[in-house]
């Protein structure tokens, strides 16, 4: 299949993606939803890879994207289990009561 | 086909404006997976079958599932959806998205405007795999291993424990 | 022969490390008698290498023994050797021997003391370095040895450490001798830079052919090597250690004065004389100097109430006999004195000692008196050494070699009627103050009660050392009185003859001059202190007069001079800088580091959301340099 979709604009989508899914980690007090944000720039960031790699015809863009999904996974079943117990110790996924942090 | 890109992209954009906006998580979610499918798409579009299929299985099939079982498991309903209604106020993220705007801005600014209309031969499974499994073979077994810890990890911290609180603390969490 | 050289430094090394190794646990006896033991030893070699030395004259004229050597460097190849001479000889010869009855002296002396084991180690090490001081055949070697006694006066003046005075007294013994080293070692690097070697034998040999005479090179050489002579020996300007390092034992003392570390200055010029007499203005300056710390000493000496700073004074007055000597050409009487000294001293402290030890720590001599009848032993053991200190006519033998030495300052080539006049005061001055301790101690009534006698381990060496007093004089008599001249064929083989001014004659009236100088001084001292005292009681009414006392106490305030014209200044000086002006930056460094730190500790605030806004900042931040660039 043969297309002729502009690079320029599909690397400009992964930038907006990405933008926006920083923006939601900043914004959201919600663990969850800044986890789903992160999802957002993993994502944005394979369509960079994958672009790239369209734009060269060359299979290592998928590769990486492959590589990401992987981490991702990796990612959110940690992720994922961290907020349970969290939530279990805490009753609340405000991340802004969890400052246990402060230096 | 350069319209049916800007249309999924449109979509993409619209849909994933809405996950970081939404109040009730399980919207958030439907409307990610709503992201993924067109990001999916996109990467057919883009000449890249292997990866709209895993994009479609893995992340919008296992991973999101994973996420739909978390909020069920911590059952965030209407509640959820009230506080974060609270929490979302102006002052909160006019900020965060304003500095988001000033980087998108420098993307942009950065990003090369490059005049490609070229054809692009689509890159198949079988390439794909042949690289992976030749190239990158320490690379798979890395992400292998990766996966296992990642199990092994989410399996070890997702134990329900008692809740650990230091010994100062115990009375206080009797009387509570 | 020669093989056994290396016996000699050998057994008090030995000594040393039993002693400092094995010496807690060994008996007090054990400790003293391998304290003593090992330098015993030393001399016995001694004796045997010399009586060959003597007997079968080797061919070079002196024994060599190179044991290793020491290390490489480009062409500088210094060795460990031993090298004996006639002039090692003498010094071999008189360390050993005094050092062993001073070490058998010493097991009686220190059977009281607790710490006797440190107390041997160090006299043993003492020993070792000096004899590697005069049997160094480089110079690299003697500085070893020089730096090594320095170390050891220093452990053992500050032996009783648990008064602070006494470590007072080892610091400044050390600090001081260190400012003469430095300029020594200064002398050492430029003969290093001009003769590519430090042997003694090959600059002697080189120095007259590489150097003029007068140049300036080789008075710059000989002035530092001086400098050096200075400080270990006590002399003006750096004589002011010496006093207060009586706060020793007393066979610390004896050691020091008659045996090592003092004449080590004395060793050293009669040494390196090559380079020496290639400096007549050295020449000059050293009998000056000589001259100059014999009066200023001898007159210290004659008001001091502490019978061992007497000591101390007389000691440095006697070293500026040599210097004046050594000054004047006249090597090997400077070499004669030197032997002389070190026996009537020896016995002098030794006497002295077993005096404060019987009157319970008894320094002052104004509370002795009358010790005549009750320590019998030590009083004609003391008369001995006082009157070879003194000169006595024709039965001491300090007669003998101060006359040689009045002589010379007269007759040789550097001579001259000052310097003989100075000289000649000065034996008038020690006659006067040797006579006055005499009869402040010995005569009178008692005025302390007496502790216990001194036993025979005490007593047997001063009579031997008193016998040496008497008889070692004969060894070298005036040509015009006997004409044996035993130690100069020893002494000459090495040193250069003098050379007496063609003009003058008529020893033998010089001779009576200084006898009757002598005789006056001991007539004046006995009037003044035993016919009429009241003269020195009115004395003591008239202002100037107790001025003049309090001064010549102080030892010409040379103390307090140092004080003010180094000691302050510097202090001052540490004092502005105590907080450390160049520290100031860096602690202003450390305090911004601080602010900036309180400044930057907001930030973690464990807030995940602002991690993020910070890395949003930072990823903006690049890409805002990126884009400005």
């Amino acid at each position: 299949m043969n297309s002729l979709i502009p690079i320029d604009m599909v690397i400009l989508l992964a930038a907006i993606l990405f933008v926006m899914g920083i923006a939601g980690v900043v914004i959201r007090k919600n663990i969850i939803f800044m986890l789903l944000s992160v999802e957002i720039m993993l994502n944005a960031s394979a369509l960079a890879f994958i672009a790239a790699g369209a734009k060269w015809g060359q299979p290592e863009g998928q590769v990486m994207f492959i590589f990401i999904l992987v981490m991702a996974a990796a990612e959110v079943s940690i992720g994922l289990a961290l907020i349970l117990q969290i939530y279990h110790q805490h009753k609340s996924l405000d991340i802004d009561i969890l400052k246990e942090m402060k230096g | 086909m350069e319209v049916g890109f800007y249309i999924t992209a449109g979509v993409t954009i619209i849909s994933t404006l809405l996950v970081i906006t939404r109040h009730n998580p399980v919207h958030a979610l439907l409307y990610l997976i709503i992201s993924l499918l067109s990001l999916a798409i996109i990467f057919f579009l883009l000449g890249a079958p292997f990866a709209a299929l895993l994009e479609v299985i893995i992340y919008a099939g296992a991973i999101m599932v994973l996420f739909i079982f978390v909020v069920m498991l911590l059952n965030l309903g209407q509640q959820t959806a009230q506080q974060e209604k609270a929490w979302l106020k102006g002052k909160v993220w006019i900020g965060p998205a304003i500095l988001s705007t000033i980087l998108f801005g420098q993307l942009f600014y950065l990003l090369p405007v490059a005049q490609m209309q070229a054809e692009m031969p689509a890159v198949d499974a079988k390439v794909v795999a042949i690289s992976l499994f030749k190239h990158y073979v320490i690379g798979v077994e890395m992400a292998a291993m990766l996966l296992m810890a990642g199990v092994v990890g989410a399996a070890h911290i997702g134990q329900h424990k008692k809740v650990v609180l230091h010994r100062f603390l115990r009375e206080g969490e009797e009387q509570l | 022969m020669d093989n056994l050289l290396w016996l000699i430094p050998g057994f008090p090394l030995v000594g040393f490390l039993i002693l400092t190794l094995a010496g807690k646990n060994m008996s007090r006896l054990a400790r003293g008698l391998t304290g003593a033991g090992s330098i015993c030893l030393s001399a016995i070699v001694v004796l045997i290498v010399g009586w060959n030395f003597l007997i079968n004259p080797p061919a070079a004229g002196n024994y060599t023994q190179t044991l290793w050597t020491w290390f490489e460097i480009a062409n500088f190849k210094p060795t460990i050797t031993l090298y004996l001479d006639g002039l090692s000889l003498v010094f071999v010869f008189v360390i050993t021997f005094i050092a062993a009855l001073i070490h058998i002296y010493s097991i009686a002396f220190m059977a009281e003391e607790a710490d006797d084991a440190r107390f041997f180690a160090s006299m043993n090490l003492f020993v070792f370095c000096m004899l590697i001081l005069v049997l160094a055949s480089n110079l690299l070697l003697l500085y070893l040895g020089w730096e090594g006694v320095g170390l050891c006066s220093y452990l053992l003046i500050g032996f009783w450490y648990q008064k602070s005075e006494n470590g007072y007294a080892a610091r400044k013994a050390f600090i001081i001798t260190r400012v003469g080293d430095t300029a020594m070692a200064i002398g050492l690097f430029i003969l290093v830079y001009q003769f590519g070697t430090l042997d003694i034998v090959a600059i002697s040999h080189s120095a007259p052919e590489m150097w003029q005479a007068g140049s300036k090179i080789a008075t710059l050489c000989a002035l530092l090597l001086l400098a050096g002579g200075l400080g270990k020996s006590a002399q003006l300007p750096l004589q002011t250690w010496l006093p207060d390092a009586m706060a020793g034992p007393s066979p610390v003392s004896a050691l020091i004065h008659a045996a090592t570390m003092v004449t080590a200055g004395v060793y050293l010029i009669a040494r390196m004389h090559v380079i020496f007499q290639l400096s007549p203005v050295t020449q000059m300056i050293i009998a000056i100097i000589g001259a100059a710390t014999l009066i200023i000493a001898g007159l210290s000496a004659i008001v001091q109430y502490d019978i061992k700073r007497v000591l101390a004074y007389s000691t440095m007055s006697q070293i500026g006999y040599m210097f004046l000597a050594l000054g004047v050409g006249a090597w090997s009487a400077a070499v004669f004195h030197f032997m002389i000294h070190a026996f009537f001293k020896a016995l002098l402290f030794l006497a002295a000692g077993a005096i404060i030890e019987a009157l319970h720590h008894e320094h002052n001599m104004f509370k002795m008196g009358g010790l005549k009848k009750s320590l019998p032993v030590i009083f004609w053991t003391f008369l001995i050494g006082s009157a070879s200190l003194a000169a006595l006519p024709l039965i001491t033998a300090g007669f003998y070699s101060k006359d040689q030495i009045l002589w010379y300052s007269w007759a040789s080539d550097g001579g001259s009627p000052l310097l003989w006049f100075t000289a000649l005061l000065g034996a008038f001055i020690t006659a006067a103050y040797t006579t006055r301790m005499m009869l402040i101690t010995f005569w009178g009534e008692a005025k302390t009660h007496l502790g216990m006698r001194p036993g025979k381990l005490m007593t047997i060496p001063l009579l031997i050392l008193a016998v040496f007093s008497l008889v070692a004089g004969f060894i070298e008599l005036p040509h015009n009185f006997g004409h044996v001249q035993l130690f100069s064929e020893i002494t000459e083989k090495v040193l250069p003859g003098t050379n007496i001014r063609a003009a003058v004659s008529g020893e033998f009236i010089y001779q009576i001059i200084a006898v009757l100088t002598t005789l006056a001084g001991i007539y004046t001292a006995y009037i003044l202190y035993y016919r009429k005292p009241m003269i020195i009681i009115n004395l003591k009414h008239s202002k100037s007069a107790l001025g003049l006392y309090q001064f010549l106490l102080s030892g010409w305030r040379f103390d307090k001079l140092y004080d003010t014209v180094f000691v302050r200044p510097i202090v001052y000086l540490a004092n502005l800088n105590k907080d450390d002006v160049i520290d100031k930056f860096y602690q202003g460094i450390t305090w911004l580091t601080g602010r900036a730190y309180r400044a930057l500790s907001f930030t973690q605030s464990g807030s995940l959301r602002w991690y993020v806004m910070g890395l949003l900042i930072g990823a903006i931040f690049i890409l805002t340099i990126q884009i400005i660039l």
